[in-house]
């Protein structure tokens, strides 16, 4: 019984918690990426360093506010400058918009044309954010480190197990439930969400009911912005800020927007959790949990590991495939182009 | 003078006219019906009076305003309303979704005429609640008609509300049709069953290539041998 117990908790502790947390991150990108496809009917190839921008930039006001001695108390001074962060990213976001986007947009170009462009934009946002930041690694995560620290918990438990809590997967979690909620809040009861919905749907019938196509492009970009440096923030706290790492996470995030079916909402969260679970389950090593679990003479000697974390992205791509192989609008009915 | 007229219209999408000197008008609380045989450009004439085709000679005016050089969104803000022939209804939004966003330029309580649009298609009321996508043909003609309602139009333009519904369905709509024109508002209609659709018309338009061959009301060219002979099969 106490070895089940301590199988549950380790479990819980290298995969469930982490799982959740680096889940809730994909979900809110995989939102984002979504939610350009719905509307603007392109894949965003610049999220992931809109993402990193938006980080960079709330990292910056932190800064700021920590030079100047503000602080959140218990929790990090980064959610005090995340709305500042979600500001620049959005107005960053609009003019790209106008420089390049709205361009296209009147010639009614292909959305390959659109996501061939957005790979510039990604180029020069990747730039952007080098040139002010610098490449490496930022850690800017401050405020209480642990809500259950592993020590604390196996002297309360009595398990030999520990299992951590740390106040940034906790934050992770709250902020994406209370983003998600407001999110859906304003798709579904909302005129404005309404409005883009409608738009999504039916252009063309959305331009005769009179709704303004510019005023639904520039409010989905504010909500792409803002997603994506919540996304961002998150997964920075939660590890640390690196703009190559922000460049790669486009993948598993388009990998969680597909398989949940992209255009749909509900898929990108659903998608952002299979492919979160999938990695975190793939790449961890099951020796002491197994350990736990079987009699000593059967206990494996080896990590059993079934894939090195180096290769954790290989993960996505195979799901990525086997979904577009076999279910090729995703689990929720994405739409197709 | 008409209400609406688009009076002497040329025009075309390229370098070639599809319509020539074509005349369409339609009064207050009447029902116009445009017919012809395939490729007559019922269709076209019905989208250049909704600015929806360039014009190079000709007028479309409404209430005495010339508004040839309007878009059609600006057309929606005088009162005109359009129901395209396909896509006509935001297929995932519920039947109450579709008709908010019909209304969406209105700022005021929209609630009285959606219970209009309740009462005259009843079905849409128990099933406001369900997306538009998963209604019947019929049902869904009665969302996009209900849709271009929610302005409060003047003139409603059907563009061959139906097609591909059964006959039964067709005689239901074709009631709500007269029903709405009874309310008030001028209804332009293109139709490919002419001959139901001229029963209903106070007046009918027959076009060939893009021409007007015969115009009259709805009855007078139904009991015209001409046009029983070429159009009506017999």
């Amino acid at each position: 019984m106490v070895d089940i117990l301590n199988a549950l908790v380790l479990f819980s502790n290298f995969v469930l918690i982490p799982g959740l947390a680096y889940g809730a991150q994909l979900a809110l990108g995989a939102l984002g990426v979504t939610l350009i496809y719905a509307v603007l009917r392109f894949s965003n190839f610049a999220h992931g360093d809109l993402m990193a921008f938006g980080t960079m930039a709330t990292i910056l006001v932190t800064w700021w506010f920590q030079s100047m001695g503000i602080s959140f108390g218990v929790l990090p001074t980064a959610l005090l400058a995340l709305p500042f962060g979600i500001a620049i990213a959005a107005v960053m976001s609009l003019f790209m918009d106008r420089a390049v986007y709205s361009f296209y947009r009147k010639k009614r170009a292909a959305p390959v044309t659109f996501v061939i462009a957005s790979v510039g934009v990604m180029f020069i946002l990747n730039g952007v954010v080098r040139l002010i930041i610098g490449p490496d690694d930022q850690r800017f995560a401050d405020g209480e480190r642990f809500i259950v620290r592993a020590r604390d918990f196996e002297a309360w438990s009595g398990l030999s197990e520990g299992l951590a809590l740390r106040s940034t997967q906790a934050i992770t979690l709250v902020v994406a439930i209370l983003i998600v909620i407001a999110l859906f809040w304003f798709l579904n009861r909302t005129r404005m969400g309404k409005a883009m919905r409608a738009y999504s749907d039916n252009e063309d019938l959305a331009l005769l009911s009179g709704i303004d196509p510019a005023r639904v492009v520039m409010v989905t970009w504010i909500i792409a912005a803002a997603l994506a440096t919540i996304a961002g923030v998150l997964y920075g706290l939660d590890k640390s800020f690196k703009p190559f790492t922000y460049f790669q996470l486009l993948l598993p995030i388009f990998a969680a927007a597909i398989v949940g079916g992209i255009g749909n909402p509900v898929g990108a969260i659903a998608g952002g959790f299979v492919i979160a679970f999938s990695e975190v389950t793939v790449t961890y090593a099951y020796k002491r949990f197994l350990g736990h679990l079987l009699p000593e003479n059967l206990a494996p000697d080896g990590l059993v590991q079934l894939l090195s974390t180096d290769y954790k992205f290989a993960v996505s791509f195979v799901i990525l495939v086997v979904v577009l192989l076999f279910r090729p609008t995703g689990l929720f009915r994405g739409k197709v182009i | 003078m008409s209400f609406l007229i688009g009076d002497g219209m040329t025009g075309g999408y390229g370098s070639a006219d599809i319509l020539h000197d074509c005349t369409i008008a339609v009064e207050k609380g009447e029902i116009a019906v445009i017919v012809g045989p395939n490729g007559a450009g019922k269709s076209t004439a019905m989208k250049a009076v909704f600015g929806m085709l360039p014009l190079r000679l000709g007028h479309v005016r409404l209430e005495g305003e010339d508004i040839t050089a309007l878009t059609p969104q600006a057309r929606v803000a005088k009162g005109m309303a359009f129901v395209p022939q396909t896509q006509n209804v935001f297929t995932s939004l519920t039947v109450q979704e579709n008709l908010e966003m019909g209304a969406y330029l209105r700022r005021d309580d929209i609630r009285g005429t959606m219970e209009q649009v309740f009462d005259l298609f009843p079905i849409l009321g128990e099933k406001r609640r369900q997306p538009a996508g998963e209604l019947s043909g019929g049902q869904r003609q009665q969302v996009a008609v209900g849709r271009a309602l929610m302005t409060q139009p003047s003139v409603l333009m059907l563009d061959e509300p139906t097609a591909g519904v059964s006959p039964i369905v067709m005689d239901e709509l074709f009631d709500r049709i007269i029903e709405v024109a009874r309310t008030g508002i001028a209804i332009l209609m293109v139709e490919q069953n002419a001959r139901q659709a001229l029963n209903i018309a106070d007046r009918g338009y027959v076009l060939v290539q893009g021409e007007n061959r015969y115009t009259d009301t709805g009855e007078a060219l139904l009991a015209n041998p001409d046009v029983r002979r070429s159009f009506l099969g017999g």
